[in-house]
């Protein structure tokens, strides 16, 4: 009774697909007006909170002069040499110790009682150690998506079904082949939701590490910026690490959605 | 391309009359531990013959399934195929309960899993869909497993056994899992396979009835020792509910039941 009803109220307010599209922008839109004539009459002071198209300016301004693009290059260098390295080592060692017993019981202790520090707990360490340097950042970076893409990896090569892995071997495979046929296939949907966690943890810890030392970078930007209270910038740079964070995840659900495709969970609606 | 060393059976008369091996068991033990499942196991199956285990649960028909098909080594005793003692896993192909097939892989790819031993060069694909034809899903090759129904992935499953011309089919309880009518028409389905190619057929039920609507000889284990050992000797195709067939079972199921 309650369900009928509430299609029939979603029916007759949504009548067209145009309207279903456009009905989820309406709220932002409508902030951003709001935000716009709060800081056009003052209600809104311009150093507490610039106005739309003052951030727009900005955005233009810095675009123009190039820094923009040098500090996106060389924050986006960071972030994925940093989750290149960590996930590259997160993935071996949780294949390796899903696969092996007696890797796993070497090395599984071990990384879980690293795993319990909070990396960013050590910025003060790694700054001792490394300095301000590229090496810094990487290190946070790494360490950072390590654990998510080994723990997922760990628990994907652990949940492949027994019995497809029964079928290989009396069906004659070859190691390598069970490998790449069976046990990878069987990991990836999990492989992939620790990559996703991965991505989210390496813009955070870059955001950071940029903020608290860098000489170049979107972070290092904001705090230059905000040096010389220019909260145009400030807003700019942190509207280009969403940007950024949401443009790493959709690329991540495309490739997850085109690996997956044989799942019917993962089949686009 | 080797296609000598690949097909063994160029010719499909050839193919037929080599197709069926020869099972010898002599004392065949299996235990796990202190648990014996198997107790000396003696028996001389001829090749092409179709054979059903039947038995209560834990019986130990499934151990010795397993002991067939290569899956697990026996603690005593020995397993001759056409003569040879080991070597023979490649000419044995296992069913299982489940069609277990590969959720990333394509139906075709799924049944050219069976063909992990062939040379490189083997003309899989080609190999792959005339099996996926004998079981009537000559169509599906390009389809993902997931949307397949549960007869048709045991379709698919059977498909993969076929494919590498195996000269036994060990089937543990493959029906087990589908529906009434589904199950008549797969029985139809292996009962056709096997007198098309000839190979040497095991079957594990827990079905009586299944067991002497498809078998020749039907072995009932008992405690890891074969009770009893019945002949089929029924005209085919069988008709479910035959009075003739239904006299067997009726023995079988006494026997089984110690009435």
């Amino acid at each position: 009774m309650t369900r009928l009803s509430r299609r029939h109220l979603l029916g007759a307010a949504l009548p067209t697909l145009v309207m279903k599209r456009t009905l989820p922008w309406i709220v932002p839109l409508l902030i951003l007006l709001l935000w716009q004539v709060a800081a056009q009459t003052g209600l809104l002071r311009e150093n507490v909170m610039p106005a739309p198209t003052a951030v727009a300016a900005a955005l233009w301004k810095v675009a123009a002069n190039g820094e923009l693009w040098r500090d996106i290059r060389v924050s986006a260098w960071r972030a994925f040499t940093g989750f290149a390295i960590g996930g590259g080592l997160g993935f071996v060692f949780g294949m390796a110790n899903g696969l092996s017993g007696l890797s796993e019981k070497l090395t599984d202790s071990t990384l879980q009682m690293v795993r319990n520090i909070p990396h960013l707990a050590l910025i003060p360490l790694v700054i001792l150690w490394f300095g301000i340097g590229e090496q810094a950042k990487l290190f946070l970076v790494a360490l950072g998506v390590f654990f998510p893409v080994y723990i997922n990896t760990l628990h994907g090569v652990r949940s492949v079904d027994r019995q497809l892995l029964e079928m290989a071997r009396a069906y004659g495979m070859s190691n390598q082949a069970i490998f790449w046929r069976v046990v990878f296939p069987g990991a990836l949907p999990s492989i992939f939701v620790g990559l996703r966690y991965g991505l989210g943890i390496m813009w955070l810890t870059l955001i950071v590490a940029e903020t608290i030392s860098a000489t170049s970078g979107i972070g290092f930007m904001a705090m230059n910026a905000r040096e010389f209270m220019m909260t145009d910038v400030v807003v700019v740079s942190i509207l280009i690490y969403a940007a950024l964070g949401k443009l790493a995840d959709t690329v991540a659900r495309l490739l997850e959605r085109t690996c997956l495709s044989w799942n019917p969970a993962y089949v686009e609606a | 391309m080797n296609v000598a060393t690949f097909d063994a059976y160029p010719d499909s008369t050839v193919r037929y009359s080599a197709a069926g091996a020869h099972l010898q068991l002599r004392g065949v033990t299996k235990s796990f531990g202190a648990n014996t499942v198997l107790h000396g196991i003696d028996l001389d199956i001829p090749p092409g013959q179709f054979v059903a285990i039947v038995g209560r649960s834990g019986c130990g028909k499934s151990t010795l399934l397993r002991l067939l098909s290569g899956l697990d080594k026996p603690s005593g005793g020995t397993i001759e195929i056409e003569g040879a003692t080991t070597g023979w896993d490649d000419h044995v192909r296992l069913m299982f309960q489940e069609p277990r097939l590969l959720p990333w892989q394509r139906v075709a790819a799924n049944v050219a899993v069976g063909l992990s031993h062939a040379p490189r060069g083997a003309d899989r694909k080609r190999e792959a869909q005339e099996a996926l034809e004998q079981v009537g899903l000559g169509t599906r090759g390009g389809d993902w497993p997931s949307v397949l129904s549960g007869g048709q992935k045991q379709r698919v499953a059977l498909a993969r056994a076929l494919v590498s011309h195996p000269r036994v089919l060990a089937f543990d309880e493959p029906l087990g899992a589908l529906d009434a009518l589904t199950r008549i028409e797969m029985q139809a389905l292996i009962e056709q396979v096997w007198q098309d190619k000839g190979f040497t057929a095991i079957v594990v039920t827990h079905d009586v009835s299944e067991a002497v609507t498809l078998a020749d000889r039907v072995l009932l284990l008992d405690h890891g020792r074969v009770d009893m050992d019945v002949t089929v000797d029924l005209p085919r195709p069988r008709r479910h509910g035959d009075p003739a067939a239904a006299a067997i079972e009726g023995r079988i199921l006494d026997r089984l039941l110690a009435r």
